[in-house]
């Protein structure tokens, strides 16, 4: 099952540490913000899980990539 | 259904005719807002139809194909099914907040039709099942709150205070009247944009299910429960039925705001305001619209559909015309300076990216560009778009991008240390 990581840019605050972790799936901009490069297949789920826990402001999470509901108004 | 008192049929050529007096009745008169009194010798009262059954209203409004006159464009029927649909009592807010610059339609319609306004309001409370009414208006246009605090006591004195309307004044801001800022403030918190979901339709003000309509939208609703949703497409084109506020501003001999049917030609429009509707550029859609040269979109319908293949939407019904011999991309610096100062300095890629951006502009359009100032630019608008809570830098960054392709002989002349060909 692939996951998708969901990332709080009101949250984050730039630490960096989610692409030192993860850096198949995460880059950083030029202001040391994260840009996701892709849904985490289960080969990388241990590294994204590891990244979510390490971030400081608790703005990275990991979902189903399904359950993904931006419907509506 | 005949329409409004004052909306007196074509004078000359049908063809010709773009404008219309709907929401815009009786303007030409008005020193000051309507009374209850005159709203209803204009539009008659309420149907009492729809206070037997309320969800026909939102009939009514599907057929209508009514959308969001906000800027978004969202059909507004299926939001306030969205909110219907939900458990316990809801909330509406009405949004007048109004933070494009370049928009005045909202504070015109605000200024003489409060009632109007507030009958959309009420009507779409007794749709949604609400039992409260927010009016959000700016804090720094004191003399708004004083006209809807009395229209809202006189509809009190007048026995129609069935639902409770509150009017709050929300700090001056260009995401402020962004939909979830508005509910946080509602909530006590900050008028800045939080991250859906939820969407407002599932937890609102109050952690109520809430629907969250422009004011000229709510105006609309008014109109369509009066007359009917046949009567609202007697004008407009097939797609865009119904009449829309616009705001038209820049090099035109009449700027100001116009109603006129949704999908006239932009062209018309121009020529409507007496500018020229073949040479210049225009930015259409407000600071989070796009330029484009006149005549690349002067036949081209002012609506969603009609403008999605230029790339370009209506926006809030803003238009604003390129004075001759000023430079498009020093004007494009001169906005984005002022939507980078105008974030909720919440999200990175805003917070640094907009101001990065609007100082590569600045350098470009003063002709001492640094380094491959194109390039970065290019680089930068696409590493931005998308990661922000709201779209406010999605905005920013496709005024931009559009100013680089509407401009762009000016944009490599500039970029080469030569001054543009306007100032040449």
């Amino acid at each position: 099952m692939r996951q998708r990581l969901r990332w709080d840019p009101t949250a984050c605050t730039g630490h960096g540490l989610c692409a030192d972790l993860l850096p198949e799936r995460i880059d950083l901009d030029e202001w040391g913000y994260p840009v996701i490069l892709g849904d985490v297949p289960p080969g990388l789920a241990r590294h994204a899980r590891r990244a979510v826990r390490a971030c400081p402001a608790l703005a990275l999470r990991l979902q189903q990539a399904d359950e993904d509901h931006d419907g509506g108004a | 259904m005949t329409g409004p008192q004052g909306d007196h049929g074509s004078r000359g050529r049908p063809r010709a005719r773009i404008t219309h007096r709907r929401l815009t009745a009786g303007w030409q008169d008005a020193t000051r807002p309507a009374s209850l009194r005159e709203h209803h010798d204009r539009y008659g009262p309420l149907p009492a139809a729809c206070q037997q059954n309320p969800l026909a209203l939102v009939d009514a409004v599907a057929a209508a194909r009514l959308t969001g006159r906000g800027g978004a464009g969202f059909p507004t029927a299926t939001k306030m099914r969205a909110v219907a649909g939900r458990r316990g009592p809801a909330v509406v807010v009405a949004n007048g907040v109004e933070s494009e610059p370049a928009s005045q339609k909202d504070q015109a319609l605000l200024a003489r039709a409060p009632h109007l306004v507030l009958d959309g309001a009420l009507l779409a409370a007794r749709a949604v099942g609400a039992d409260s009414i927010h009016v959000c208006l700016d804090r720094a246009r004191d003399q708004q709150a004083g006209v809807m605090l009395r229209a809202i006591s006189e509809r009190q004195r007048a026995g129609l205070g069935e639902v409770a309307m509150l009017a709050h004044g929300l700090p001056s801001r260009y995401v402020a009247s962004e939909e979830t800022a508005l509910i946080r403030w509602l909530n006590g918190g900050e008028a800045r944009p939080t991250t859906v979901p939820p969407r407002p339709f599932e937890r609102g003000v109050g952690g109520r299910p809430t629907l969250v309509d422009n004011v000229e939208t709510l105006a609309h609703v008014a109109l369509i429960a009066r007359y009917g949703p046949d009567w609202f497409g007697q004008v407009g084109e097939p797609g865009t039925p119904g009449t829309m506020l616009i705001t038209v501003s820049g090099a035109v001999g009449c700027p100001g705001v116009y109603e006129i049917g949704a999908g006239s030609r932009l062209g018309d429009v121009l020529a409507l305001c007496d500018g020229d509707s073949e040479d210049g550029a225009v930015l259409v859609g407000g600071y989070f619209g796009t330029w484009h040269a006149t005549r690349d979109v002067a036949r081209l319908p002012l609506s969603a559909p009609g403008l999605r293949d230029a790339g370009a939407s209506p926006g809030a019904g803003v238009i604003v015309a390129l004075p001759a011999g000023r430079c498009g991309l020093a004007e494009t610096a001169r906005i984005l300076g002022f939507l980078s100062r105008q974030g909720a300095g919440q999200c990175g890629p805003c917070m640094f990216g907009l101001p990065a951006v609007a100082g590569d502009f600045a350098q470009l359009a003063d002709g001492r560009p640094g380094g491959d100032v194109l390039e970065r630019l290019h680089r930068r608008l696409g590493s931005i778009a998308g990661r922000g809570a709201c779209r406010h830098p999605d905005g920013a960054v496709r005024m931009a991008a559009s100013a680089l392709a509407a401009f762009a002989p000016d944009a490599s002349a500039h970029a080469a240390g030569r001054p543009c060909l306007e100032a040449q």
